[in-house]
């Protein structure tokens, strides 16, 4: 008893030791850890590895980190246990970074339809300065006017672009006979009237994965356009984000969080090249695949936000765009420069993506954006510009 | 037959029908048969998480039952559904016989477990002991998950006309994911959870020994030596076990004795999936592996 005692205390200290170090371990977790270690013993280091892992982490993202700790733990369990000490002060940053990915990991409740700005905002804005800021570029707008678009950005009906799924609901002018509820009620009302009970199909919006170019020429439009982003994150289902520069970068997670402050300044955290050159062949390809496969299934849509000026001479370019639009239902290209009314894609990476794209749209004002999101939303029929 | 006692012994029950699990896997299908949990496999396609289940209906010996999932299943199609071309029938003989005039009766009879038909969900927990796998969760949608952790906290299925149907003995549970989507939190809490990855190169070529026997040990060596080596390039898809399997079966069917770069030409479809893999892949790649295969 006293044996399983201190052991159950051993297991509690590495607990902790997991939770500093970010991982959501809760008290359920811990119970099926100690059941595992009375069915497996201590004797083998390895067993005891694979048993706390099974119980413990519910993720493979959580691994290595899982995998430091119990090396501590196994040689100083004791000092695994201690609570947070000196040590805490220098916890290397990437833990850190995991212990508010961590904390970002519980999404809100949705509540799609609460207005966070109040109606006097709107009327008060005039409506000829409403329609200046509205084809005013993103690049010529000063602090107040981001504000204000910002603003804007946020009240945004976001799209519902919505695809037949293949559940169904009630619905009485359904056109199909919900044979099951049919015979309930039938038997239940007792009359010889056989009323038919009708389904319809349930719609729901398909996933949309937006792939953000945030480098250097990109720069001047990325504040916003995140903020276009992460009101798309926060109202919708199942939206994925990535920034790219030189590297590919998910921020989905970060973005997550409701407070658009509190998410770029995780977003910053996390990024490791800000406004630097733009690899976008490389970026693609890296999305293809290590990503695609996980965030791309029952018919995405992918937003690719860029300019197309590349670095690398669009080196891989059209064959990571080839792939890319292959896995997905839609690929659109958001780019800023296609405002200038004669737009030739010039650079090489510009022409290597064009041919690959189902759409390509400007995204330089609020009102580009607007297209954009009735387009998504399927009221207008999009004029495509490339084959 | 009993559950195995300890983890030595799951190592050699899963061995001895076929399946060369590594210490980690053993220890964690060990607790999931211990402690009554669902066991769930996460890793890249074709590293033998179904093959688990199949195993372990095998080894111990139970039934296997097996739901694959796909966006959309329902309940109909995923635990039961009534059959009711037999209920109306049901009740146009009451009618025809004159017996139809007593409702609740009627009732309480066409909801009988007989017009019951049981889909894989209800059919673990009802019949004899089985093993359940639940095949590629990820690629079934929200709503159905939610529904299986209902079903997987009591191992009980209400079917609302009729009652709870609960299971005699727990079934044990396999569940699977390729990853296309991630499987929500309160689901890998439930179970046990394990990431099956690559084998190394010790693993594989005892994998090769019992699921492609007969294949020569020179040649054994040279094919998962080239796997193991192609595995570190950056490829669209990584080959995965299956595909070794598959690569070395067709090689004996070639009665290759080892590796030359023609042969592994000729046979790289096995082996490589997708057009992009394949065209970096063949001619000079694929000589320089061989050469790396063969001395190493």
């Amino acid at each position: 008893m006293t044996e399983g005692g201190a052991l159950l205390a051993h297991l509690v200290g590495f607990v902790r030791l997991l939770r500093r170090a970010g991982l959501p371990v809760g008290p359920a977790e811990t119970l099926a850890a100690a059941e595992a270690l009375a069915q497996v013993g201590l004797a083998e280091r390895d067993i005891v590895h694979a048993a706390l892992r099974a119980t413990l982490v519910h993720r493979r993202e959580h691994f290595e980190l899982f995998d430091h700790a119990f090396a501590l733990w196994w040689r100083h369990p004791e000092a695994a246990a201690l609570p947070a000490g000196p040590t805490e002060a220098g916890k290397p940053p990437p833990a850190a970074r995991r212990v508010q990915e961590a904390l970002a990991a519980e999404r809100p409740g949705s509540s799609p339809q609460t207005e966070d700005a109040p109606p006097q905002a709107e009327a008060a804005l005039a409506a000829s300065e409403f329609e200046r800021l509205q084809r005013m570029d993103f690049e010529a707008m000063g602090a107040a006017e981001i504000a204000e678009a910002k603003r804007q950005i946020a009240r945004l009906v976001l799209p519902l672009d919505d695809r037949p799924t293949r559940r169904f609901r009630p619905d009485s002018r359904g056109p199909r006979v919900d044979l099951r509820r049919t015979l309930r009620t039938a038997l239940r009302g007792g009359g010889d009237i056989l009323a038919l009970a009708r389904i319809r199909r349930r719609r729901r919006p398909p996933p949309l994965v937006a792939l953000c170019d945030i480098s250097g020429s990109m720069a001047r439009y990325a504040q916003i356009l995140l903020h276009f982003l992460h009101a798309l994150a926060n109202r919708r289902a199942r939206v994925s984000v990535f920034l790219f520069g030189t590297r590919l970068t998910n921020v989905t997670r970060a973005l997550l969080k409701r407070d658009a402050e509190v998410a770029f300044e995780m977003v910053a955290r996390i990024l490791p090249d800000w406004s630097g050159g733009t690899r976008i062949g490389d970026s693609l390809a890296t999305f293809n695949r290590l990503w695609a496969r996980r965030v791309l299934a029952q018919g995405a849509i992918v937003l690719l936000i860029t300019d197309g000026l590349d670095r690398a001479g669009a080196e891989g370019v059209a064959a990571a765009a080839a792939r890319l639009r292959r896995s997905c239902r839609r690929l659109i290209w958001l780019n800023p420069l296609l405002r200038f009314a004669g737009f030739q894609p010039k650079s090489q990476g510009a022409r290597a993506l064009l041919p690959h794209v189902h759409e390509h749209r400007p995204v330089h004002n609020l009102a580009s954006l607007k297209e954009l999101v009735d387009s998504l939303s399927g009221r207008a029929e999009p004029q495509r510009r490339a084959a | 037959m009993p559950l195995p006692r300890n983890v030595a012994e799951t190592e050699a029950l899963l061995s001895a029908h076929g399946y060369v699990a590594d210490r980690a896997l053993a220890t964690t299908v060990f607790l999931a048969l211990r402690m009554g949990r669902p066991l769930f496999l996460e890793g890249e396609p074709g590293t033998g998480k179904t093959e688990i289940a199949k195993v372990l209906a095998a080894a111990l010996p139970r039934r296997l039952v097996r739901l694959q999932c796909y966006d959309g299943l329902d309940i109909a199609a995923a635990a039961y559904e009534w059959d009711h071309a037999r209920q109306l029938m049901a009740i146009r003989l009451a009618e025809a016989a004159g017996t139809a005039e007593d409702r609740a009766h009627l009732e309480h009879d066409i909801y009988d477990r007989k017009y019951l038909l049981e889909r894989p969900l209800l059919s673990a927990l009802a019949g004899s002991p089985a093993v359940l796998l639940i095949d590629e969760l990820d690629r079934a949608d929200e709503p159905f998950e939610a529904y299986l952790l209902e079903v997987l906290a009591d191992f009980q299925i209400t079917v609302p006309e009729l009652g709870t149907i609960r299971a005699e003995t727990p079934p044990v549970v396999v569940i699977t994911s390729n990853r296309t989507r991630e499987v929500h939190d309160a689901i890998r809490r439930r179970c046990l959870y394990h990431w099956v990855g690559y084998p190394d190169a010790a693993r594989e070529r005892a994998i090769l020994a019992t699921r492609a026997p007969g294949l020569p040990e020179r040649l054994s060596d040279q094919v998962v030596a080239f796997v193991q080596r192609l595995r570190q390039g950056e490829w669209f898809k990584l080959p995965g076990v299956a595909e070794t399997i598959d690569w070395a079966q067709a090689l004996m069917a070639l009665d290759a004795r080892e590796l030359n770069p023609d042969l592994v030409d000729a046979t790289l479809g096995v082996l490589m999936k997708y057009e992009d893999d394949l065209a970096k892949l063949r001619g000079a790649e694929a000589a320089r592996l061989v050469a790396e295969a063969r001395g190493g």
